[in-house]
């Protein structure tokens, strides 16, 4: 779609890009749908100039864990909504799982994914399923789906329970170099739990999920990679303990590398009863506004204070290797029933890098350490080379950031066709008013 | 105090004086009744039927049972009522059936409290008769009823307010009559 | 005092005014059950919905007769006959419910939230008759009722609540208030049925063994154990739980001597509760079930008497 030949020339800009370690004002030149040039000063002619006026631009973010429930679930997203939402949230790049209808278990599937994602203003990245159908019982055709096309595998929440076919996985996706993710959970433990084993289940007598349902399988699985000596990434930590088994294990030098969401950042179990639960919290058990919020309700859950705190220090000091979102759309009428009924997921994609943002204000991150969670990482853990840094050469992939602009949000804005945030009616300051895809504007605020 | 202010309709002694007369009344005319008990509309009803019952009793040297209504819940009002009004307990420790209750209080007015009063004692049993001892008949009925014994007639139109005062629950016994304007936020 | 809540949906956020104003209104409602005519118009033209999604004969027999004796129309909507089954949302019932204008929707639920969910659809009051294992305050605040009958409910007060805490709306509606009024809670049940975190509950002690829940309590309250928990690994068998946490009349002996003992129902005789200490003097079983109909008439009253919207 891009012209031969067309242009845009970034001036003034604040570059924040861990790739080239670099946080500096820069003009950027982008051409033929990469980056042509970075430099204090440019001045050779463009089809386009922007004068960004010291706003940020950071790498496209990659997020390396979103449902766009296409093929099978097209009413809560579809490839193209979902894409959509991923751009004016600043993500360039979206690794979908493989729990649609049917699995991405096969390669035809793949390519159609890769076909509804031709019109999409987002790269689209499909993830394969570990085994046929997410069953658990025999592994997918993993060399003919990486020749698809496919960037990882993961059987998602449903977590591989055999452990001798999850060792097999690990050592047959070693072979093409891609990594498995894995969504860690002991489905005994977990049982028919619906909020985090906590004060919030203790006091409203909700069913529980205990940290340990995480902790054990984290633990199973870091195990494994450690005897295999195989790559393995850990999908949405959100436990104390688990931040411990990943640091430990990176320590030894296991090859394991892992992500968190932003509203296991942002929120813990409160949040689940109190519709008034904002920013400030108080000690109180009683919720200001007693409500079972069921935009609240996603797996892993919601942990405590002491989860989230100890989060924040691991995404802080490189032991949570990336952002991802676990952007997973359900339709209204889905969410608008009994808490414990209610399906597992939030979105993230149009909140995320404000609430990155957030962590900068909050002097959780830097911004460069920012953009690698969010860009550069991603990027490397799916062995991707040709983006997540705006080096010459590299795609054109990259967000303009306004980061003093106020606003609230609103999920009847979302380019997602879903609405189950629990971030709605946040006030942000910092937003991204441009993405840019292959050298192309393919959102502008 | 201004002329806008209550004024005073009688004193305790006054008050002391009706209860007696009343009390006499009430004997004379029942003087063949077999069974006659009295029954007093909470609050201020509680303690006038309390004083006849002393009255009465020495008298006729022989105490009579009393009971207490509570007629919050049959008031016709309920719905309609800017706050609840609160419930508190009916006490009528003895069977109505057969007997003449003398049913006491304070201010008839409206005559709804009383309406209320008499269906609630149809609830609890089948009464001889039901006869009605006031303190004050301020007048302005809405409803055809009408007093056996009144302790006095005080005319006031609807805008003025009527009050009984009673040791028990006020500390001295006073009938007083503000017009409304100057009213507090109290209510009858 | 007022009480201007449109609903009663749970015990955790009544002031200790609102409930001790509850209380004393259904201190008053107790007179009329004892009457010849059990009956007092006060709700008269109301229509009370008795909308039941988990079977209870005896609470919803309760609000029943609650409601009737207040001469409002009660009408019971139990799962069975409701279109629950056929796979209507809970949100599409409630409209419906709504558009037939009842004046109070009395609701019993198997989920947690089901009744804050209704009553932030419908103009109508909603009472929460239990919500899964949440809150069932009417229970709590009529257990209240009956312990206010042997004892006063204040500091110097301690109640034991022994049994599957961890699934009972009863044992977290009681919690509520009792801490509200100041009063001491020990829970005490198998480490499988008692919650994470409950600890953390200001004003509640948990005790390991029922031997030190028991020492020297004024209240003993009892749960039922719902027995097919045996068969998700709660606890071993139902002998050894008669075993090790039944209140028999030895166990009962560690408690003060004019300690009381309650039972929500149904009871588990020989389980949870011996016949012996169950049919005891001590027992105030029955009491409970009294006072449970008085204090629903205050509830209906109170929150029924008055136009809301």
């Amino acid at each position: 779609m891009s012209k031969k030949n067309y242009s845009l020339l970034l001036k003034n800009a604040r570059l924040i890009d861990a790739g080239q370690n670099l946080d500096k004002q820069v003009d950027i030149l982008l051409g033929d749908g990469k980056v042509v040039e970075v430099a204090d000063v440019i001045s050779s002619a463009a089809e386009q100039v922007l004068d960004l006026d010291g706003a940020w631009v950071m790498p496209g973010a990659i997020d390396l864990h979103v449902h766009l429930r296409e093929p099978g679930f097209e009413y809560k997203e579809t490839i193209l909504s979902g894409a959509q939402a991923a751009v004016a949230g600043g993500f360039t790049s979206i690794a979908c799982m493989a729990n649609t209808n049917p699995v991405n278990d096969s390669a035809a599937i793949t390519r159609f994914i890769l076909e509804q994602a031709r019109l999409a203003p987002a790269k689209v990245l499909p993830i394969a399923a570990i085994s046929k159908g997410m069953a658990g019982d025999e592994l997918v055709e993993m060399g003919d789906l990486v020749d698809a096309g496919v960037v990882a595998f993961s059987d998602d929440g449903k977590t591989v329970a055999n452990s001798k076919l999850l060792r097999h996985a690990l050592e047959y996706a070693s072979l093409f170099n891609k990594p498995l993710l894995c969504h860690c959970q002991d489905n005994a433990l977990f049982a028919n739990g619906v909020v985090h084993e906590g004060l919030v289940s203790a006091a409203h007598g909700l069913a529980g999920i205990p940290s340990l349902a995480e902790d054990v399988d984290i633990s199973r699985t870091i195990m494994l990679a450690e005897y295999l000596n195989t790559k393995v990434h850990i999908c949405h930590l959100s436990t104390k303990t688990g931040v411990y088994l990943v640091r430990s294990a990176k320590a030894r030098g296991v090859k394991v590398t892992a992500e968190v969401t932003p509203h296991h950042l942002f929120l813990d179990e409160r949040a689940v009863v109190d519709l008034a639960y904002r920013e400030s919290l108080d000690e109180s058990l009683k919720p200001a506004k007693l409500c079972y919020n069921t935009a609240t309700k996603m797996s892993p859950p919601l942990r405590s204070v002491d989860d989230v705190v100890a989060l924040r220090a691991a995404l802080a000091d490189g032991t949570i290797d990336v952002i991802a979102t676990d952007h997973a759309p359900h339709e209204a009428t889905e969410k608008a029933v009994e808490y414990e009924l209610a399906p597992f997921g939030v979105v993230g994609l149009e909140t995320a890098v404000a609430l990155g943002l957030r962590l900068i204000q909050e002097k959780v991150l830097t911004p460069l350490e920012l953009a690698a969670r969010l860009s550069s990482t991603p990027a490397a853990i799916l062995g991707l080379n040709d983006r997540g840094t705006l080096a010459p050469g590299l795609a054109a992939d990259l967000m303009i950031v306004d980061p003093e602009l106020m606003w609230t949000v609103d999920p009847e804005k979302f380019y997602s066709k879903a609405r189950n945030t629990p971030f709605s009616g946040w006030q942000m300051r910092g937003r991204v008013v441009k993405t840019i895809v292959d050298g192309k504007i393919v959102f502008n605020l | 105090m201004s002329h806008r202010d209550e004024h005073s309709i009688s004193s305790a002694q006054d008050v002391a004086q009706m209860l007696k007369r009343v009390a006499f009344e009430i004997v004379d005319r029942n003087v063949d009744s077999e069974k006659l008990v009295l029954v007093g509309i909470l609050t201020r009803g509680v303690s006038l039927a309390r004083r006849l019952q002393k009255i009465v009793g020495e008298t006729i040297e022989c105490e009579l049972p009393m009971g207490v209504l509570d007629i919050t819940l049959y008031r016709d009002d309920l719905s309609t009522a800017t706050h609840h009004p609160v419930v508190r307990k009916t006490e009528i420790p003895f069977s109505l059936d057969g007997a003449t209750v003398i049913l006491v209080d304070d201010v008839l007015y409206t005559g709804r409290t009383v309406r209320a009063a008499m269906d609630s004692l149809i609830d609890f049993g089948r009464p001889q008769s039901i006869q009605l001892a006031v303190l004050v008949d301020r007048g302005c009925r809405e409803l055809p009823i009408a007093a056996d014994f009144v302790g006095i007639r005080v005319p006031a139109s609807p805008q003025d307010r009527v009050m009984v005062r009673v040791e028990e629950s006020d500390g001295f016994d006073k009938i007083t009559v503000m017009p409304r304007d100057t009213m507090s936020g109290e209510s009858n | 005092m007022r009480f201007e809540r449109k609903d009663l949906l749970g015990t955790r956020d009544l002031s200790a005014a609102e409930i001790r104003y509850l209380l004393e209104s259904a201190e008053s409602f107790k007179e009329i059950s004892e009457r010849p005519l059990k009956k007092v118009p006060a709700l008269r033209g109301k229509t009370v919905i008795n909308l039941f999604f988990e079977p209870s004969t005896r609470t919803r027999t309760s609000f029943e007769i609650a409601a009737k004796r207040l001469s409002a129309d009660a009408v019971n909507m139990s799962a069975s006959t409701s279109s629950v089954v056929k796979g209507e949302s809970l949100i599409d019932t409630v409209d419906n419910i709504q558009a037939m204008a009842p004046d109070i929707i009395v609701v019993r639920h198997k989920f947690v939230g089901a009744a804050h969910m209704i009553a932030e659809r419908v103009g109508a009051s909603v009472v929460n008759a239990g919500d899964g294992a949440n809150e069932h305050p009417t229970q709590a605040l009529l257990d209240l009722l009956t312990m206010s009958e042997h004892k006063t409910l204040g500091p110097d007060l301690t109640v034991a609540i022994i049994g599957d805490i961890a699934h009972s709306r009863v044992a977290r509606s009681n919690i509520w208030a009792l801490t509200a009024l100041g009063i001491t809670v020990r829970v005490c049940a198998p480490p499988t049925m008692l919650p994470r975190g409950l600890d953390e509950i200001p004003g509640v002690v948990v005790c390991k063994r029922v031997e030190e829940a028991l020492a020297g309590v004024d209240v003993v309250m009892m749960l039922r154990i719902q027995l097919e928990r045996q068969d998700r690994l709660l606890f071993p068998s139902i002998r050894d739980y008669a075993r090790v946490f039944g209140l028999n009349r030895q166990r009962l002996d560690l408690a003060a001597p004019d300690a009381i003992v309650m039972h929500p129902g149904p009871m588990n005789r020989g389980v949870e509760i011996t016949s012996e200490v169950a049919d005891s003097d001590r027992a105030v079983i029955l009491n409970q079930v009294t006072n449970g109909v008085a204090l629903r008439m205050a509830v209906l009253f109170l929150l029924g008497g008055q136009g809301h919207e």
